[in-house]
């Protein structure tokens, strides 16, 4: 009577709630890599594909939340594996968020139509690039459970924050310059800006991560440098 | 239960604060404390505070030396002729295996309920007049009577039974024995209560009937419960002590902390381990 469950169905839980958020990871990386694709190429089929694929992320996010419900319920798991479910909610949530910027930005490529671009595009793809990569590192420190590297990412949200404020700036000066870009340069700015929340909230993920594995809550701020 | 008036010599006591606020009073305090049965070392070392009118869990795989650490609590171990302490066992800031201390004033300031309901042959009304009679003197009639009614409603059992206090206690369903067994110990106004395992031999329902008692009879009582569930000791418990046996099989206490810290994130390996059920 020493253990009240067998440690072997909560293992397989656990495992299928780990795959689910991998599989929402890569998803919505694929998401957002795909939308800002669809903005370079002008390719409005592939921006309504986006927008389209969002549902099945919702429905992803829900299956997960109520894996570990039930996870919860039948198991009653303590300490770390608590604490691994928990997570795994809060970052279900989190990652379907991150889906919704890559469909607002799906969904403005659809309404720019075939506008000619305001400038051409350096900014956005590089801050797409970065926010993959967090994420990507997100999900490694996830299943390695390595705080360290879930730290490293969050170091790089400050490089999305400068890309995204440069771009502000130089739209406005296209704004300044000649009102009549305004409507133009208010879509790249949505996009950009969609991209800068995208960052935040793998912050938000890796702050998840760190609970996981110590069952500290709050922010995780970048160690400081040693020398 | 609010309604009722407790007889004048009860003393009225204040609702317990919080866990979380800040002044927690140690009603009991266990000093370096080993158990030894003949040469046989069963608990190893132990020191801990037992907080004024919060429930402690003690948990841990069999043999770790639970019951031992609880017995010793209201020296229920002398009763094993082999067992003997070392360290001390303060109640109230006196050590309760001075010599001159009286155990059996020791057993009424700290009671003790048994894993399988134990009442005696006898009516509902005797076994709890039993309690009363055990550690007070002559008392009237009346006087019997309500504090009998008393305790009955302080184990919320009243109502269930105030039609059928003269029938048998063995004609009570195992959960309802229990409860007339906590009345039996909280007639006798302990201010500890010890339980070890009271649960095990109840029902679901039962069961989180007697969860519900303890948390009511926290806020006038000390509860100290060992318990091999490990949900009831998160689901109940304010403390939590964490025990495991040494190699040499002493138990020795390896974690106490808040409950909600055990169960969410213990310090301790083992404790992690227990808790999530990788032990063993
Ligand atoms: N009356 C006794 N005489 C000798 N050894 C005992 C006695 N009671 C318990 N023990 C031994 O002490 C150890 C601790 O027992 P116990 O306190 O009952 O553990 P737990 O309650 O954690 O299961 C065990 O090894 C047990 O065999
Ligand atoms: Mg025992």
């Amino acid at each position: 009577m020493a253990t009240p469950f067998t440690r072997s169905a909560l293992d397989h839980e656990l495992q299928n709630i780990r795959d689910d958020v991998l599989r929402l990871g890569s998803l919505v990386e694929e998401q957002t890599e795909r939308a800002v694709r669809a903005l370079k190429d002008r390719n409005l089929d592939l921006a309504r594909q986006v927008v389209a694929v969002d549902e099945r992320v919702n429905q992803l996010r829900y299956k997960i939340e109520e894996q570990c419900l039930t996870t919860i319920a039948r198991q009653q798991p303590a300490a770390a594996d608590l604490r691994l479910i928990v997570a795994s909610m809060h970052m279900a949530v989190e990652m379907e968020r991150m889906a919704d910027h890559a469909a607002g930005i799906g969904s403005v490529v659809i309404r720019m139509g075939h506008e000619p671009l305001l400038k051409p595009l350096i900014d956005i793809p590089r801050m797409q690039i970065i926010c993959c990569e967090m994420l990507h590192q997100a999900m490694e420190a996830y299943i390695k459970g390595d705080v360290p590297l879930a730290r490293a990412v969050v170091k790089r949200d400050e490089e999305v924050d400068q890309l995204y404020n440069q771009v502000l700036r130089e739209l406005i000066t296209y704004m300044i310059g000649d009102p009549r870009t305004t409507t133009r340069a208010t879509y790249l700015l949505w996009v950009a800006h969609n991209l800068e929340r995208t960052a935040d909230r793998v912050t938000n993920l890796c702050e998840r991560i760190q609970f996981a594995v110590t069952g500290e809550l709050g922010d995780l701020a970048p160690e400081e440098d040693e020398n | 239960m609010t309604d009722t008036v407790p007889p004048a010599n009860v003393p009225a006591r204040e609702a317990a604060p919080p866990v979380s606020a800040g002044a927690l009073t140690a009603k009991m305090h266990v000093d370096n404390l080993s158990v030894f049965y003949g040469s046989f070392r069963a608990v190893a070392e132990v020191t801990l505070p037992i907080y004024d009118r919060r429930i402690t869990a003690i948990i841990g795989p069999s043999g770790c030396g639970k019951s031992t650490l609880l017995r010793s609590l209201n020296r229920m171990n002398e009763l094993v002729p082999s067992a003997r302490i070392e360290g001390h066992i303060a109640l109230d800031g006196n050590d309760i295996y001075a010599p001159g201390v009286d155990p059996v004033l020791v057993r009424r300031r700290v009671g003790m309920v048994f894993q399988k309901p134990n009442p005696f042959p006898k009516s509902i009304h005797e076994n709890i007049a039993y309690g009363i009679r055990l550690y007070n003197g002559h008392m009237s009639r009346s006087e019997l009577d309500d504090r009998v009614v008393h305790s009955l409603k302080r184990a919320a059992l009243w109502d269930e039974v105030k039609d059928k206090l003269k029938q048998s206690a063995y004609a009570l369903s195992g959960g309802q024995q229990q409860r007339l067994c906590i009345a039996r110990t909280i007639a006798a106004e302990p201010e500890v209560v010890l339980m070890d395992e009271p649960c095990s031999a109840l029902d679901p329902v039962a069961t989180l009937k007697i969860e519900e008692l303890m948390q009511e009879l926290k806020q006038d009582y000390t509860i100290v419960i060992v318990t091999h569930n490990m949900q009831q000791a998160a689901r109940v418990s304010d403390y939590t002590v964490m025990m495991m046996m040494r190699p040499d099989r002493a138990g020795e206490m390896i974690e106490f902390d808040e409950t909600q810290v055990i169960f969410t994130k213990p310090r301790d390996k083992r404790t992690e381990d227990y808790v999530s059920g990788r032990f063993g």
